[in-house]
């Protein structure tokens, strides 16, 4: 009963989280807490088999699928507040409060006879006595839920299918298509520069530097352009500057730049080829 | 022990479920409610078979967690092709079947 007492306010907290939380990332993980405080209550009540069923499929599958859909769609999709019927949600909270006190009401007032246990049900294990209902009275329900689940499998491919529109590129395709785009456009042939040539760090951010000081556009990652995660090209130039300066000046005494962990020499030996 | 506290958890767990999807309007929110409600009914029918000291309700909700893995399958397929065509995953969005 300590179990109890323990997960349930953690539940019931986790829960009210879910209808409060604006974001429906933070909704998915506040429910997860809530079926693993169910699947602790299940092992409690003596029930194993749907403990590890609970964790696997609830929180395993389930809430991983919630979590993948919420990616694919937006994760900062949030609620609109705007009421589409006027007063919906205070009407909608007050008739769900109202059923929800009916039922605690109505389960506190029913008399549930002495607790029996589980202790003879489980005798042979719970997983053998589960089994043993599940492939004698209730074989056709179990029968049923393998069409279900079927069912649900191809019903979710036929939904999430798209029907290609146009033809697929292949290798072949898009080797003409870059050969075409050299005669009409004199556009290079060959692969993009790659970034970061003259990198003092961490490199993908910073593009590459010409043999005139410029930097190329085309080495950089155009999503990180848009991001606005490039290091400024000309800032970067006249850090190489600095530095070539600095090295031919002082020669073998190291320049220390303030807060920047400095490089070993050798590196900047390939800086500077 | 004593199973009232168990349904009285189970009842405010589906009262909130409840109240979420009549007032959310995330249709994924409204989904992840509708299997809050699902996972309060199983925490029921689990303290009804150690009631009763057999394991018919352990039964029934491993089947009710088998539909919900289905339904959720479909929905959330459902919701993907609506937020396709739409770009939006709101309920008020959707309020056409065809357009």
């Amino acid at each position: 009963m300590v179990t109890f007492w323990l997960l349930a306010p953690v539940m019931v907290a986790a829960a009210l989280g879910i209808l409060f939380a604006r974001k429906a990332v933070h909704a998915a993980l506040l429910l997860a807490v809530v079926m693993i405080g169910l699947a602790i209550l299940y092992a409690v009540q003596d029930a194993p088999f749907l403990f590890a069923v609970q964790i696997i499929v609830y929180t395993g599958a389930i809430l991983m699928l919630f979590l993948f859909v919420l990616m694919l769609v937006g994760v900062d999709a949030s609620d609109s507040v705007v009421e589409t019927i006027k007063g919906q949600r205070l009407a909608a909270t007050i008739v769900g409060l109202l059923f929800g006190a009916v039922l605690v009401l109505g389960v506190a007032q029913v008399t549930i006879g002495a607790t029996v246990g589980l202790d003879v049900a489980n005798a042979d294990g719970n997983v053998q006595g589960l089994a043993q209902l599940l492939f004698s009275n209730y074989v056709f329900a179990f029968e049923a839920t393998s069409a279900l689940l079927i069912t649900a499998a191809i019903g979710a491919m036929v939904l999430a299918h798209r029907e290609r529109l146009t033809p697929k590129q292949t290798q072949a395709d898009l080797a003409a298509q870059r050969m075409r785009d050299y005669v009409d456009h004199g556009k290079h042939l060959g692969p993009l520069p790659s970034p970061g040539v003259f990198a003092r760090h961490n490199a993908v951010d910073t593009p590459a530097l010409l043999p005139d000081g410029t930097p190329a556009e085309t080495s950089v990652s155009r999503l990180l352009v848009a991001r606005g995660t490039v290091r400024s090209a000309p800032a970067l130039a006249d850090d190489i500057d600095e530095l070539t300066r600095s090295m031919r000046e002082e020669g073998s005494v190291r320049p220390g730049a303030p807060g920047e962990s400095v490089p070993p020499a050798e590196d900047e030996n390939d800086e500077v080829k | 022990m004593d199973p009232t506290p168990f349904l009285a958890l189970s009842a405010i767990l589906f009262t909130i479920g409840c109240i979420g999807v009549l007032t959310r309007r995330n249709a994924i929110v409204v989904f992840m409610c509708v299997e809050l409600m699902l996972n309060a009914s199983n925490l029921a029918l689990v303290t009804f078979s150690r009631v009763h000291g057999n394991l018919d309700g352990q039964v029934g909700a491993f089947f009710v967690m088998v539909v919900a893995a289905a339904e959720v399958v479909v929905g959330l397929a459902i919701i993907m092709t609506i937020f396709r065509t739409r770009r939006s995953a709101s309920v008020d969005d959707a309020s056409l079947l065809k357009y």
